[in-house]
């Protein structure tokens, strides 16, 4: 197990003031691109939002896979159940506040974090993939049979949200949504880059080479994992929580094995262990998606492997990390 | 001196094979007890009993006078029983520095902080850069370990141990592995380890157990059949016996 952690690669010894500027320049980019997407497809917002709530899952399961190892194809759990805590405040306790709905999307989340972990994390390597495939499967049959509580089949509908800060209504067009979006996709950008980084991020990635070792140094490889989970569910359940808000409907798609694989592809294909590759994974995967099915609604998913398929075989750092090892190889040249 | 480190009658089977069989030894701060034995002797055995990875079928471990045997290897640790290993276990992709960071960290309990990066915490960094210093690696200190010699990995990996603050250190063969060139460094790093550590070293290379041990204990089948001085265990029979089979002391009758 030994994929690169691209930034630290990058970032390496060098000094805090270089890191700081890329944590400026991770914000830029993500407005950036926010401001491009806004302008170049002000009919599709919905497409964006979703892209961004998409995007807190695939950091979220960077965290506990990218960071730390952990193999797991049930991550969507953490999400719809993000989702379905945000709906269900609504729905059945009133709670239409956007950010009451956030913090227990949150909540949430971090629950089935903490559940999914105790499970997962009784296992290693494959046995461990096979829990978290049952794990998913449970999450969706549990919200598939409550469905006085999550709407069953028929999804959670009738999700209102009132205006956000009581001030910005959730319009059609999704561009308050969209904005609301994009504002926690960077705070927890920033805040995630934080904790990658920190003695807490640095103990995981040792724990991702070598639990042994860091028993051997009297530290907990258990604990910090689980803690690692329940934080990775906290942002899972904002994008959980994003989605119920801005679709005002949470289907059981939201827990589904496939939004679990996918969202593993969408990293493998940015790149492990670094989070702006979750970001790139997840933006080249989605738009891929909707131009491709677009054109071809028939073998569509066909591109998708294919596409994988090169990745895999010829960037195995995925996107993201190919380019920075380039951009690596480049400077040392130049030295 | 009372013993800060103190292994009583243990023992240890696997099925009916009887791999640690009543082994007691007790060492005092500053002591330097090199542990040897033919292969098959229950070194490792040993060392897992005293780590904390293996439990004892009955038999004692206490540091600093206190019974660690229910205590479990993280528990150990955190009472000042390090160890090294053998095979040198690093994190391939990460630094020296990062390395002695994280066990500074994690000593002082603060390895689960999620702000702030240990570079820009000066008395970590200040204790990384002597510790790295000391040992010849400071030059190396951010590159990745993957990039650096075997010889330095293994300085590394006892700079580990020493940034843990040990109390009683467990050296598993620390210059295996090492070409003949290195062990000097090796050496060097063994003879400038802290005053006040209580040292025990299991150890292949006699040279370098001659030049280091104040006492070698020989383990042979599961027991301790030597506990000396370096001087006396050359001549020991049951020694000679163990290592060489019944040749050993009947050879002048040949």
């Amino acid at each position: 197990m030994t994929m690169v952690t691209m930034n630290d690669a990058l970032e390496g010894s060098h000094r805090k003031g270089r890191k700081f500027g890329r944590d400026l320049a991770g914000l830029a980019v993500i407005l950036g691109l926010a401001v491009v997407g806004y302008l170049l497809f002000p009919n599709n917002l919905a497409l964006l939002t979703r892209m961004t709530a998409i995007a807190l899952l695939v950091l979220s399961l960077d965290l506990v896979t990218g960071y730390c190892g952990v193999a797991t194809l049930g991550h969507a759990a953490l999400f719809g159940s993000g989702a379905y805590a945000a709906g269900i405040a609504a729905v059945h306790f009133g709670l239409t506040d956007p950010l009451l709905m956030l913090g227990c999307g949150i909540l949430g989340g971090a629950l089935a974090g903490l559940v999914c972990g105790l499970v997962i994390l009784r296992a290693h390597g494959l046995p461990q993939l096979v829990l978290s495939i049952a794990l998913i499967h449970l999450f969706h049959e549990f919200a598939n049979k409550a469905s006085s509580w999550t709407g069953g089949s028929d999804g959670l509908a009738g999700i209102a949200p009132d205006p956000l800060l009581g001030y910005f209504e959730f319009d059609l067009w999704g561009r308050t949504a969209y904005v609301f979006g994009i504002v926690l996709l960077a705070g927890v950008f920033t805040l995630l880059r934080r904790i990658v980084r920190s003695p807490f991020g640095m103990l995981c990635r040792g724990i991702k080479e070598d639990p042994i070792r860091i028993r051997a140094m009297g530290a907990s490889p258990k604990l910090a994992l689980m803690k690692m989970y329940a934080i990775s569910g906290a942002v899972a359940g904002t994008g959980g929580a994003l989605n119920a808000i801005s679709t005002q409907v949470v289907g059981l798609d939201s827990l589904s094995f496939t939004l679990s694989a996918e969202s593993l592809v969408m990293l493998v294909l940015g790149g492990t262990g670094s989070l702006f590759g979750a970001l790139t994974g997840t933006i080249v995967f989605m738009f891929f998606e909707d131009i491709v099915s677009a054109a071809n609604p028939f073998h569509w998913l066909t591109m998708v492997g294919v596409l994988l398929v090169a990745v895999v075989l010829f960037a195995p750092k995925g996107l993201y990390g190919t380019v920075v090892g380039l951009a690596m190889r480049w400077r040392e040249a130049r030295r | 001196m009372s013993a800060i480190f103190e292994v009583q009658n243990l023992k240890r089977a696997f099925g009916g094979l009887t791999v640690t069989n009543d082994v007691s030894l007790a060492m005092a701060a500053g002591d330097r007890v090199a542990l040897i034995g033919p292969n098959g002797a229950g070194k490792t055995t040993f060392v897992n009993l005293v780590t904390g990875n293996l439990t004892p079928d009955s038999g004692d471990v206490l540091i600093g006078g206190e019974s660690v045997t229910r205590t479990n290897a993280i528990g150990r640790v955190r009472r000042g029983l390090v160890r090294s290993f053998q095979v040198t276990r690093l994190f391939q992709e990460m630094t020296p520095a990062e390395h002695v960071a994280l066990a500074v960290l994690q000593r002082d309990g603060r390895a689960g902080r999620m702000f702030g990066h240990f570079l820009t915490m000066p008395e970590v960094m200040a204790e990384v850069i002597e510790l790295l210093g000391k040992l010849g690696l400071r030059e190396l200190m951010h590159r990745r370990v993957s990039e650096i010699a075997y010889g330095q990995q293994r300085l590394l990996e006892i700079a580990v141990a020493l940034a843990l603050k040990p109390k009683v250190l467990l050296l598993d063969e620390p210059a295996a592995g090492v070409p003949q060139s290195d062990t000097g460094l090796i050496e060097k790093a063994l003879a400038d380890l802290p005053a006040d550590l209580a040292v025990l070293m299991i150890e292949h290379d006699m040279d370098l157990v001659f030049r280091f041990a104040k006492r070698v204990i020989v383990l042979a089948a599961g027991t301790i059949i030597f506990d000396g001085s370096p001087s006396e265990v050359t001549k020991d029979p049951r020694v000679r016996e163990a290592y060489l089979g019944s040749y050993a002391n009947a050879s002048h009758a040949a």
